[in-house]
């Protein structure tokens, strides 16, 4: 049957399979499977059915353990059901997952493979996740490429109908999941061929009827337990076949063959090694290269790892093995190897033992760990492992593509050993997020792959930032399927699209003799080789490099695509690198663009053709000078001033150079210091906020919003101004009492993302010319000297004022004088969540320990290299831990059971200890009031006090009084996270905490979305709203989480928008910590998920209260039984049609562009709840009156 | 009683035409423009402008951020199609012909040629029975001549015109040195028929917050004297229909609006306050006043108080101005009514 050729990634290829092969898909987000969801979603949303001509039906679950639960379900009425997951997504699905195989269901769930995490989180790929489920009786079937994944999906769906065994069909997260590859597509007749009807319909007679009812799920007793444990054997026993008959159909139908254990390699090889994933294409390529020279090595793929057929893999050895290398891309800690290498070593023993191995001598096994977290795998590693093999005594539980100096486990290797084929084009282009390069670059692949013969394969590389973000994209083209897992090593063509990348990175490091180097520069052919780096010249002389320039942003603004550079560049890609005629390239970019932006409308096609057309006249050689002339040298990662460790370990990693930090180099149990984005100044902002002094009211509004805590302000002596530097700002303090006082409002322009929320906040207009506010946008470069200077000097300032009388921070203007502990985080400009941990941080960040959820807030909270939870000049700060998704209320509920302990054991010892504490200080510290800052600090010095007295302490109890005296200073737990985390899937969890009465401080960053994952709807989503999973508009309204927790009557909640009301969300914040219970508050944050103007963040906050989207509203139970009342309303009745609040944001906006009706009705909807609800609120504030 | 009148070469059973507004931005609410009595309407306008600045916008949001990390490749769902180009108007427009029988007039502002072309044809593809250019623009360019903004709208005639058959009447400003001139010259190079006058939205201040705001205010009858002036004068001296809009509130305005020489007269501001109910009552007094006054036919009356057939020609230009002026005086009572002054007769019904 003829196939067709798409270029896709391995994800579309498992989403397309499993959407044309079942009747219901039960899905949740969890990175790197997410997009498979998203495909189904979006197929069954434009009504593409299944091979039976039915629509599949798609339900998002609150978690993957729900998920699971809704698979189990499902089946076990009957339908045809598969959902998607990896990591922690996984784990949670192992109870269902063991009861799906006990009642041997048909099923198979697809895996984009992922760590675990152990000492941190991960959400790179490797087989930890699967490995996970060995135990549950699952089918276990790898694909090592995106074609195979398109096959194996098939052929695990066709086996488990047959089997009744249920398969996990497993990919590697990102190098697989994510590569974009050229393959052929197999069409419906194939599908359709290799799936029994028969066998569906046996699955789905086996599905609960009340009309021929039977039951499952029973409890059974020590008598039967066991042997009905045992009855499935059968069916574990047939099932290799079952999948190798699959097989072989399938080959019948594409011509592909595939065994469940594929030999490649020497047919009389010695040395051999066993894996399985992604890694089998590096070793066979390796392998290609290495029998050419005449070695005798071989590789046996796995494909079916469960149930592992011990005959069929030692079928697959060659006799003449003497050594074999077993590679698991997971750990097992205190094992005696990892999985694989049991396996094997067990297979081979036992039929050593049985007299049944096939070759004369029980060949030598070792076992080794490689890729973990989708470290490469390179040719090198493959040859160093082979080395290995051929050793006398080769060294086992190794491990490869790491150097480990601590037990010495690593294997070395020869990083220069390169063995790609010179006709593979291989283009590495260095990018920012915003610039469009990776999307570009996906084109082209696209285009080579779908318009030519050529093999193409994509993979791109991301930081994890979300302000600034780098990337990286690895491109090949070649004649032959390319088999390349692994990043490029030596390419062929260089792209740079942002001129600052040639401080900062070793750009050039990777490039080959004679490739060719493109640069984006605002310098032309004449001058730009005078300001490139030292390095960058000796390079490009050394390797003999084809340097050409382009002023893409000039061409872009020409053509007002604003930074989108995306286009220019491929144009220039295609133009110097020869992979295509140039007119023939042109017409290819001009058709993939009229493919990509028909969508959205004429004038868009016609900038990017425009873009086109201009690039090539902007496109110059330059003349390179046999000497190198440059003094510019790259930039330092860190400053000098930086702590040892991030030197030595942090600073590395931000060059890009983590993977050759040594085993040693790390914290053994996940602990780092906190504080360290202060060393990586990151210089985003094109543009920073300049104060203007003369007319700045001092409110501290702009203090309040800035999302990456970048503006700060302090009140001083004047005498302190005498070492100020030149040009460094003041002015006279506006707060009562300290009129004598200095006043300085500085900005971090090393640290600032331009985002511009400080200046829309800004309530001063210059009277001379209103467009000014007492603080404005200024270009950076030509102030970054001097603002450097002054930010240092800044610093020196003391954080706090002296006062005669202590300042009480309780309104925005004294709270701007706080030293935020929570500062310059990888969040995108503009973010919405930030400003309230960072409020968070200044008002309790000294006492703090956070539980974060995982989400965007643990991404830019706890994401390295570096972490923004900061401390104070005492060393006190934040004491942050992610433990989970969906576990957060609990952790953090753990938290406080310590506190609460360790202060109750605490008060215990102090109250036993007679003779060694000094009684007035005893009593003092067991009797203070602990409602106030100034009442803990003097807390702080008694209990220093206490330390000294018992600090040469001999007594047990004293050493232990001493080990915990801390705990006698007031500690406040703050449980933080996203909406995903609140609404859906750790609601049950915080339900119970709130419900607790634990004196835990919950605060929920409410994006109304999956933010972190890429916009997928949550229970917060509102009624209406565009986002991934709800494609034609959310048709729930929003969970009112707030009024649940508010039904126990002993919650304190509050519902906060810091744009629309600051004093109040600090009234919240105060409260909440105050109230000696369970708090709550539910933050509105705007997202780059909205679709909004993220400078606008904080007047779009206004609206969303003054529509009544969001009322903001506090209710604290320490008052029910006092006149006021419990229940405060701080807005007042929406007074802007919802409307103008759904206009300014995309999301809304775009159900208005494809289904008008729908997004009409929604609107009508939405107005009429938000009234209700405004309304309620109403009626109980006025309860109390 | 013939309430009859023709329009762009269009028989219309009454003078009184809904203009350009949200009165037409549904089939629902045109059948119920036509149901309360109008004789045709004019679409609110496609504006050019708002569709390019839809396509960037979608765009923008579509892109920002995609590709930028390895947890989300972009923040919103892949739709199939996106309706932000002119087919929700066209289709509307097409929607509209089927549901009702009176004339549907298209109304386009475009902003590039290619523009005032593409969906010019594309409104009467969809069915308009006439086009009218809503040519609103504002020319803030120092370095823009008043001959340059001339030709610029003789350029858009003369283009749209040669790419369709259907009428084409041109809405202009009022803010022409030689509005005369202009007029003449649009009929010369084709329009078919005049709309005076287009009314721009007025930014206003904001005090409180130093803010400039743009400022929606409906029209008064006093707004129609504009119109009337130059209908009164352009009347039998340029080859295209004249229509007055703005400032039409009552059965007055229609009334003087024919004598002045309009075909027709349009309305939106008072439907808007008001209701469509006010259509039947306006031409139901205008029917009233005709037969008090026995006048048999609409047609009867059209230009009948133009410039060329009054006794007193000069009352349309300068001289009547200064007499004007010089009749003012401010009202004690706060209220500058100049109409109260002259004692002209209140806009009453």
């Amino acid at each position: 049957m003829t196939q067709q050729q798409v270029t896709i990634d391995g994800n579309e290829a498992a989403a397309y399979v499993a959407h044309k092969t079942n009747e219901v898909i039960a899905i949740y987000p969890i990175t790197p499977s997410s997009p498979m969801g998203e495909w189904a979603d979006q197929w069954s949303t434009r009504k593409q059915s299944n091979i039976w001509g039915t629509v599949p039906l798609i339900a998002e679950m609150q978690a993957e353990g729900g998920a699971a639960g809704a698979v189990h379900g499902a089946l076990q009425t009957g339908a045809l059901t598969t959902t998607f997951t990896a990591s922690q997504g996984l784990l949670l699905m192992i109870p269902n997952m063991y009861k799906i195989a006990g009642e041997l269901t048909s099923t198979v769930f697809h895996i984009a493979a992922r760590s675990i995490a152990a000492q941190a989180l991960s959400i790179f790929g490797d087989h930890s996740d699967v490995m996970a489920a060995r135990s549950t009786g699952w089918g276990m079937l790898f694909a090592n490429s995106v074609q195979e994944v398109m096959d194996m999906a098939l052929i695990s769906q066709a086996s488990t109908l047959k089997a009744r065994v249920p398969f996990l069909h497993i990919f590697d997260g990102f190098r697989t999941s994510h590569e974009i590859m050229k393959v052929e597509k197999l069409s419906i007749d194939t599908i359709r061929a290799l799936i029994d009807d028969d066998a569906v319909r046996a699955h789905r007679a086996r599905g609960l009827s009340p009309d021929r009812p039977v039951m499952r799920g029973t409890a059974q007793n020590p008598d039967v337990f066991f042997q009905a444990r045992e009855t499935v054997n059968p069916y574990y026993l047939a099932t290799p076949e079952i999948v190798q008959t699959a097989m072989d159909q399938f080959a019948e139908l594409t011509g592909r063959q595939y065994k469940l254990f594929d030999y490649v390699g020497a047919e009389d090889a010695e040395r051999v090694v066993v894996l399985m994933g992604s890694g089998c294409e590096t070793v066979e390529e390796t392998i290609n290269y290495m029998v050419a020279q005449g070695e005798k090595v071989g590789m046996v793929k796995i494909r079916l790892y469960r149930p592992f057929s011990a005959k069929d893999f030692v079928g697959a050895l060659p006799t003449t093995v003497k050594s074999i290398a077993a590679l698991d891309r997971t750990k097992e800690p205190g094992s005696s190897g990892e999985p694989l290498y049991l396996d094997i070593m067990s297979t081979l023993t036992e039929l050593f033992m049985d007299g049944k191995l096939p070759m004369p001598n029980l060949p030598k096994v070792v076992g080794g760990r490689y890729g973990l977290s989708s470290k490469e795998f390179t040719p090198a590693m493959v040859k160093s492992i082979f080395d290995n093999l051929s050793q006398d005594s080769p060294k086992n539980h190794f491990t490869v593509g790491i150097i480990d100096d601590v037990t010495n486990t690593h294997l070395e290797y020869d990083s220069g050993f390169d063995i790609e084929a010179d006709d593979v084009v291989r283009a590495m282009f260095w990018g920012l997020g915003a610039d469009g390069t990776v999307g570009a670059n996906k084109n082209s692949i696209k285009i080579i792959g779908e318009e030519t013969s050529n093999y193409a394969q994509g993979y791109f590389v991301y930081d994890s930032k979300k302000s600034g973000a780098r990337t990286i994209s690895h491109l090949r083209f070649g004649p032959r399927p390319i088999r390349s897992t692994y990043l490029i090593n030596q390419a062929n063509f260089i792209a740079v699209h942002q001129f600052g990348f040639l401080t900062k990175y070793s750009v050039l490091a990777n490039a080959a003799q004679g490739a060719t180097f493109l640069l984006n520069s605002s310098y032309g052919p004449d001058e730009v080789w005078k300001y490139l780096p030292r390095s960058i010249q000796e390079t490009i002389i050394e390797k003999e490099l084809k340097l050409y320039v382009i002023d893409a942003y000039a061409v872009a603004k020409q053509i007002k695509l604003g930074v989108r550079i995306n286009t220019i560049m491929q144009t220039c890609f295609f133009a110097i690198s020869g992979v295509l005629p140039q007119d023939e390239a042109i017409a290819k970019i001009k058709e993939a663009i009229k493919k990509t932006y028909g969508k959205r409308g004429e004038i868009i096609v016609q900038q990017n053709y425009d873009a086109v057309d201009a690039s090539l006249a902007h496109l110059y050689q330059v003349e390179t000078p046999a000497q190198s002339s440059s003094t510019i040298e790259l930039s330092d990662p860190v400053s000098s001033a930086a702590p040892d460790f991030v030197k030595q370990v942090t600073a590395e990693m931000i060059a890009g150079r983590g993977d050759m930090l040594p085993v040693s180099a790390l914290p053994i149990d996940g602990s780092y210091p906190t504080g360290t984005t202060q060393w990586e100044k990151r210089n985003l902002a094109l543009e920073i906020p300049v104060w203007d002094e003369d007319i700045c009211i001092q409110c501290g509004k702009c203090v309040m919003v800035c999302p990456h805590s970048v503006i700060r302000s302090k009140i001083y002596d004047e005498i302190k101004l005498t070492d100020a530097p030149e040009g460094f700002k003041s002015t006279s303090a506006r707060w009562k009492g300290l009129k004598d006082q200095k006043y300085t409002l500085q900005v971090a322009a090393e640290d600032c993302t331009g985002c511009q929320l400080c200046v829309e906040v800004c309530p001063v207009k210059n009277k001379k010319n209103v467009s000014r506010r007492a603080i404005n946008m200024e270009s950076q470069a030509p102030l970054l000297e001097q603002e450097r200077a002054n930010w240092d000097y800044f610093l020196t300032l003391p954080d706090m004022p002296t006062t005669p009388d202590p300042l009480s921070f309780t309104n925005v203007k004294n709270v701007q004088l706080l030293q935020p502990l929570f500062e310059f985080s990888g969040a995108c400009a503009g973010c919405g969540e930030t400003p309230y941990l960072k409020l968070m941080s200044q008002l309790f960040g000294d006492r703090t320990i956070i539980a974060n959820a995982t989400g965007c807030s643990s991404i830019y909270g706890g994401n390295l290299p570096t972490t923004p939870w900061a401390k104070n000049s005492d060393g006190r700060g934040p004491a942050w831990s992610n433990s989970l998704f969906e576990d957060n209320a609990e952790f953090g509920m753990g938290m406080r059971l310590t506190v609460d302990k360790q202060t109750e054991y605490a008060r215990e010892l102090l109250s036993r200890a007679n003779s060694s504490v000094n009684s007035d200080l005893r009593d003092a510290i067991l009797q203070a009031d602990l409602s106030t800052q100034e009442a803990i600090d003097a807390q702080r010095e008694r209990v220093e006090q206490l330390k000294a007295q018992i600090a040469d302490s001999d007594d047990p109890m004293m050493k232990d009084l001493y080990s915990l005296a801390d705990m006698l200073v007031k500690k406040t737990v703050w449980i933080v996270g996203g909406d995903g985390w609140a609404y859906d899937i750790g609601y049950g969890g915080l339900d119970h905490v709130l419900a607790s009465g634990r004196n835990v401080n919950v605060l929920v960053l409410d994006t109304e979305v999956y933010s972190n994952t890429g916009g997928q709807a949550s229970k917060a989503t509102p009624l209406g709203a565009v986002a991934k999973f709800a494609m034609g508009g959310k048709a729930m309204p929003k969970k009112d989480l707030g009024m649940i927790a508010m039904s126990y009557g002993n919650i304190y909640v509050a519902q906060i928008a810091m744009g629309a009301n600051d004093a109040q969300t600090i009234k919240a914040f105060l409260e909440a910590e105050a109230y000696d219970g369970p708090s709550l508050i539910i933050a509105y944050s705007q997202c780059i998920a909205h679709g909004i103007d993220m400078a606008k963040g904080m007047n779009q906050q206004k609206l969303a209260v003054q529509s009544g989207h969001w009322p903001l509203y506090r209710f604290n139970p320490s008052l029910l039984d006092t006149e006021k009342g419990p229940f405060n309303l701080d807005c007042r009745k929406p007074s802007v049609p919802l409307a103008k609040y759904h206009n300014n944001e995309n999301r809304f906006r775009m159900l208005t562009q494809t289904d008008p009706l729908a997004a009409k009705t929604y609107l009508k909807q939405a107005q009429k709840i938000a009234l209700a609800r405004w309304e309620k609120y109403e009626r109980l504030s006025k309860q109390w009156e | 009683m013939d309430l009859t009148t023709t329009y762009l070469g269009m028989p219309l059973k009454n003078p009184l035409v809904p203009s350009a507004s949200p009165l037409s931005e549904s089939v629902e609410s045109i059948k119920m423009l036509e149901d309360a009595g109008a004789s045709a309407v004019v679409m609110y306008s496609l504006f050019e402008e708002q569709i390019t600045l839809q396509n960037q916008q979608l765009d923008h949001y579509l892109s920002y951020k995609t590709d930028s990390s390895a947890e989300a490749l972009g923040y919103f769902p892949d739709m199939d199609l996106y309706k932000i180009g002119p087919e929700a108007y066209l289709d509307l427009i097409s929607k509209a012909k089927s549901a009702v029988d009176i004339p549907i007039i298209g109304s386009l502002n475009g902003v590039s040629t290619g523009g005032w072309i593409q969906y010019a044809k594309g409104i009467e593809q969809a069915g308009a029975s006439a086009l009218e250019l809503n040519i609103y623009y504002i020319p803030t360019d120092i370095g823009m001549t008043s001959a340059d903004v001339e030709q610029m709208y003789l350029n858009i005639v003369k283009d749209v015109k040669s790419n369709v058959s259907i009428p084409v009447a041109v809405k202009i400003s009022p803010y022409f040195s030689s509005t005369a001139n202009m007029v003449a010259q649009l009929a010369e190079v084709g329009a078919d028929g005049l709309v005076l006058f287009n009314r721009f939205y007025q930014p206003d201040f904001d005090l409180d917050n130093l803010d400039v705001f743009p400022h929606l205010v409906l029209s008064t009858p006093y707004t129609f004297r504009l119109p009337l002036r130059w209908t009164a004068i352009l009347n039998g001296r340029v080859d295209a229909d004249l229509a007055i809009t703005s400032g039409v509130h009552t059965y007055q305005e229609v009334l003087k609006g024919m004598m002045a020489g309009a075909k027709i007269t349009m309305v939106a501001s008072e439907l808007l306050r008001n209701g469509l109910g006010r259509i039947n009552e306006i031409m139901g007094n205008v029917r009233r006043w005709m037969e008090e006054n026995e006048y048999e036919s609409i047609t009867q009356m059209q230009g009948s108080m133009s410039q060329q057939n009054v006794s007193e020609p000069a009352a349309f230009e300068r001289a009547n101005y200064m007499k004007v002026l010089n009749a003012w005086r401010p009202d004690p009572t706060g209220h500058f009514s100049i109409s109260q002054r002259l004692g002209v007769p209140s806009s009453k019904n």
